[in-house]
């Protein structure tokens, strides 16, 4: 319980780092984006290691994106994705409508263009662990009102 | 057939080990964002100055610790209440100095530095940095000013992992303090 706290903190604490000490513009936030992301994608590579040394092989894709929405969602952010969609041509959407990154901010719409520093970090996890699972993919997340956050994954294929 | 869900302490587990390799990340991007290993250290003690500023809140809402009377007494509650709470391990106290306003913490095992190893181009890196800015923040935060280093590390070939407390003064203004 109290180590999630932890894990929170430092994460707002990343995410303002990397603010803090780029400059403004656009080719700088990209900047703060690929750094946050690219430490993401770390963490998403050890930890679905670590999560699934002792499980079952997927038998495909889809069971790959419900172990991600279900148990890998469960241990990082407490919950499970709400809705996960498909068009079964390799382009997911995880739906939170509860984001847990998202929820210690405020829900109007006045802190609405600042939500996207705090889903770099998770699509950088998420395409971090479907790597180490096999699938080359592009991350990409959207708010339109907090603290629902849409995930979108487009798998690449090889 | 479902995949079993985690429960419990394996599910614990998973969340302090999210935890300590999204700190490996972090240190990681400072080593490549700082030219060397004392700005890196400087980032970490500060970016955990300002996570134990908040953290205290956290601490105080959480557990039923009242005030602490003395230095030794906050010593007590550093190691065997905050650290098992968060970090899952409790650190010994001891080498006291005689006038009680020095201790060392002993950890005995680090959670920070699973799956850690330091290359030697990092020698004057101090990994866990952060942990001397979260202790240095959330004591500012109840009134105490204190100096926290590592004088020990195993990552460096030492026996175990100490961090040397020591307490500078009782701050009297009431105002929260700022971020660095």
């Amino acid at each position: 319980m109290a180590d999630e706290a932890l894990f929170l903190l430092l994460h707002n604490e990343m995410v303002s780092g990397v603010y803090k000490s780029a400059e403004q513009g656009e080719v700088e936030n990209g900047r703060c984006v690929t750094k946050l992301e690219s430490m993401g994608f770390r963490v998403g590579q050890g930890l679905i290691e670590r999560f699934t040394k002792d499980t079952a092989r997927f038998k495909d894709e889809l069971d790959i994106m419900k172990f991600i929405c279900k148990d890998f969602w469960t241990t990082v952010f407490k919950k499970q994705i709400d809705n996960l969609r498909t068009n079964h041509q390799g382009i997911y959407v995880l739906q939170d409508n509860k984001f847990r990154l998202l929820i210690q901010l405020s829900a109007g719409k006045q802190y609405l263009e600042h939500a996207s520093k705090y889903l770099a970090f998770t699509c950088g996890l998420i395409r971090g662990g479907l790597s180490n699972l096999g699938i080359k993919s592009i991350v990409t997340a959207e708010v339109s009102s907090m603290p629902a956050c849409k995930f979108q994954v487009m798998i690449q294929k090889l | 057939m479902s995949r079993q869900a985690n429960r419990g302490t394996e599910s614990k587990k998973m969340s302090s080990e999210l935890f300590t390799l999204t700190y490996g990340a972090l240190v990681t991007q400072l080593c490549k964002d700082y030219e060397n290993d004392e700005d890196v250290n400087k980032q970490l003690d500060r970016m955990g100055y300002n996570i134990g500023v908040r953290l205290i809140e956290d601490f105080l809402a959480r557990s039923n610790v009242g005030r602490c009377h003395d230095f030794r007494e906050t010593a007590d509650v550093i190691a065997k209440v905050a650290f098992k709470m968060y970090l899952g391990i409790t650190p010994s106290i001891t080498n006291w100095s005689p006038a009680g306003d020095e201790f060392s913490l002993i950890l005995e095992n680090n959670p920070l530095v699973d799956f850690v190893e330091l290359p030697d181009n990092h020698s004057a890196l101090i990994y866990s940095n952060l942990l001397c800015g979260v202790l240095r923040g959330a004591l500012e935060m109840v009134q105490m000013a204190v100096e926290a280093k590592f004088v020990q590390d195993t990552l460096k070939g030492d026996g175990v992992t100490e961090i040397r407390m020591r307490f500078i003064r009782r701050i009297e203004d009431n105002l929260p303090a700022g971020e660095e």
